[in-house]
């Protein structure tokens, strides 16, 4: 769970905010409520994390509120990895 | 009663002299839209009744009164006029998000006599480039955030003299670049507006079309005539409401109907600069008492995706009338509002960058038939035309363009910089008739770009377009402008770029693409071209689907066949395929 955490931070600090952002990134800190990720640029997230974990997530569970932090992101991809 | 009273009462005999009566206007009066919306209210002794209600993520609030707008939009016009030099008609950009500095700089370009330029703050390095050279853009205001876009651009637009960066750190300001905290600079109590005539330029869109880049829509001062009377009469704003337009100001949903309109009737707005979340924006309407709400289907959409329950926990009660814009509002949208908001159903509105303000609407009193675009504004003569002879169709439910007899105060003036353009949009138009010329004309009809029928009963019901312009989320894409940046992509040979349903956002971008040789298709190179067109051009065009293939259908001479694409995706006829390229 914790390199999961790691993992997906790294993938939304390299794709989404610019190199002097001054935004920390927690496991709590809001994606998609703070704008950091807009709601059309969720698919390419979703994208990025079915292909890092070899799962499919269906669009009716991709909400904004599952993908507003790394830690809802992770209950979100680890409820599908052990189905 | 609501304000517009009788539809049908209001048929007869209309005049756009009514919108005179409706803000009160005396002869001699300064018709200048940045004026009109702060000094004017001012004058009419509503300068402390707040404006702007401003919630930003985090729980950052602000309130702003009508001196405050006053002030503030005096303080980025004389900035403009007075220390940049910025002269009448030059284009200012405004590129930010929904903060209060967008709503005063607007108002004060206008007031300095510039053209206002807003631009949506998501687009990327190439989309804003496309934009501000076309435009031949002066002077660009932005913020820290977005100001690394533009500083990469810079010395390719050699136009672009003003680089404003309207908050954060001052010493992260670079050299050439002018730092501007408006409610951080001294106050400006008095400004001198500009003189503006009528038909002096005011605001200038860029919207997408199948071909070409981006074309500006330019539109002028006396706009504001529509816009004041259809915020009355279609969105029924009254002087005690609290109203919420969602639009982005960068869309011109978000100036006519976010800035314009309603600060021209004197109404308090509410923006909520904030990513989307259910569970925020019902907050937002019930802390702030919001009664009159203008948004987008897909936002409703992506609401009743929610469900009720979400909805049930929230006191929404002072919302009294609902209105939708931006794509077709479906039929169980209109039904699910009724249900959910005490029988109040979203009350659907048709119109254009084009045409400035509201065209075919659903009104208050009206009866609503859910999934029906309305019936035309009063003043406004519309009809559907016959897509091949582009004659008025008199029988009811067949299908057709949807036109309009030019001549409304807020149609656009001109394409910039693209007069051929602007003629093309005229069905009948043979004579070589000046700009001024085609959008008096009585014999002509501005052509949509949108098909419809109309029922017995006279309401408009919406088919789709009639190019391949693809309308996710409510905002228009031009493929031209996905597929030019696919190209660009190093793995892809040829692009094409077409609309692709979608049950939140109507219409998504889907990519179909053949690849160079040495690279294969895989769900990486899938997420890099994604990313690709993400930052290059804006999140609306990245396409949410790849396909990827050998070749592309193309015509004889070697036009890829869009259509022909299109049509497979969509399950419809292909219509003439005789100039396909032999396989």
């Amino acid at each position: 769970m914790a390199d999961m955490k790691e993992v997906i931070k790294e993938y939304i600090v390299d794709e989404y905010l610019d190199d002097d952002d001054d935004i920390e990134l927690t496991d709590t800190t809001p994606i998609i409520s703070s704008g950091i990720v807009d709601s059309f640029s969720m698919v390419s997230l979703k994208a990025f994390l079915e292909k890092k974990y070899g799962i499919s997530l269906p669009d009716s569970e991709a909400t904004p509120e599952a993908f507003d932090t790394v830690q809802s992101i992770c209950a979100l991809v680890q409820k599908h990895l052990a189905k | 009663m609501s304000n517009i009273g009788s539809y049908e009462e209001r048929l007869r005999d209309f005049d756009w002299g009514i919108a005179r009566q409706v803000l009160g206007w005396q002869d001699g009066e300064l018709l200048n839209i940045g004026h009109i919306c702060s000094d004017r209210i001012c004058a009419r002794g509503k300068g402390a009744k707040t404006a702007l209600i401003w919630e930003g993520f985090g729980d950052r609030k602000a309130r702003y009164t009508f001196d405050d707008l006053r002030v503030w939009s005096n303080g980025f016009a004389k900035l403009i006029r007075d220390d940049l030099g910025v002269g009448v008609g030059e284009r200012v950009c405004v590129f930010m998000d929904k903060i209060p500095s967008l709503y005063f700089s607007f108002l004060g370009i206008l007031k300095a006599g510039a053209v206002a330029q807003p631009l949506f703050s998501a687009f990327g390095d190439e989309s804003l480039e496309v934009r501000l050279k076309s435009a031949g853009t002066t002077a660009i205001l932005t913020t820290q955030k977005h100001v690394k876009k533009v500083r990469k651009l810079r010395e390719r637009l050699p136009a672009l003299k003003h680089v404003v960066v309207v908050d954060g750190d001052p010493t992260k300001v670079q050299p050439g670049e002018t730092y501007f905290d408006v409610e951080r600079a001294p106050r400006v109590e008095e400004f001198e507006s500009f003189r503006a005539e009528p038909e002096s330029r005011s605001v200038i869109h860029y919207t997408s079309g199948t071909t070409g880049q981006p074309k500006g829509a330019q539109h002028v001062h006396s706009s504001i005539w529509s816009q004041a009377l259809t915020t009355s009469w279609v969105l029924d704003l009254r002087d005690d409401d609290t109203y919420w337009c969602t639009a982005d100001p960068g869309w011109v949903t978000g100036t006519s109907y976010g800035i314009i309109g309603p600060w021209a009737l004197g109404a308090t707005q509410a923006v909520l600069d904030s990513g989307f979340v259910a569970e925020r924006w019902y907050r937002f309407i019930q802390d702030n008492r919001i009664t009159v709400w203008y948004s987008a289907p897909t936002a409703i959409r992506s609401l009743m995706r929610e469900g009720e329950e979400l909805v049930r926990k929230f006191d929404l009660s002072a919302l009294r009338h609902l209105a939708s814009v931006g794509e077709p509002l479906n039929a169980e949208a209109v039904v699910w509002s009724q249900k959910v908001f005490d029988g109040k159903p979203f009350h659907d509105t048709f119109w254009q960058t084009e045409t400035g303000s509201i065209m075919i609407s659903n009104y208050p009193g009206m009866p609503v038939k859910p999934g029906s675009m309305g019936k035309p504004f009063p003043g406004i003569t519309a009809t559907v035309l016959d897509l091949k002879t582009k004659e008025p169709i008199r029988e009811p439910g067949r299908v057709g363009l949807i036109a309009f007899r030019p001549g409304w105060p807020a149609m656009f003036r001109i394409y910039w910089n693209q007069e051929d353009v602007y003629r093309s949009k005229f069905a009948g138009e043979t004579a070589g008739r000046t700009p001024t010329e085609l959008r008096t004309a009585d014999d002509l009809w501005y052509v949509s770009g949108d098909r419809a029928s109309i029922d017995p009963d006279g309401y408009y019901w919406f088919v789709g377009r009639d190019d391949d312009v693809i309308n996710t989320g409510g905002h228009l894409v031009g493929p031209f402008e996905i597929e030019s940046a696919l190209i660009e992509h190093e793995a892809i040979a040829e692009a094409a770029a077409i609309a692709k349903p979608d049950p939140v956002n109507m219409e998504v971008v889907k990519a179909i693409v053949t690849l160079k040789p040495g690279f294969a298709p895989s769900a990486d190179l899938e997420l890099s071209i994604m990313n690709f067109i993400r930052k290059r051009l804006s999140p609306l065009a990245m396409p949410q689907e790849i396909e990827f293939k050998d070749k592309l259908p193309k015509t004889r001479s070697g036009k890829i066949l869009r259509r022909y694409l299109r049509a497979l995706e969509w399950g419809e006829e292909a219509g003439d395929l005789s100039t396909l390229e032999d396989d």
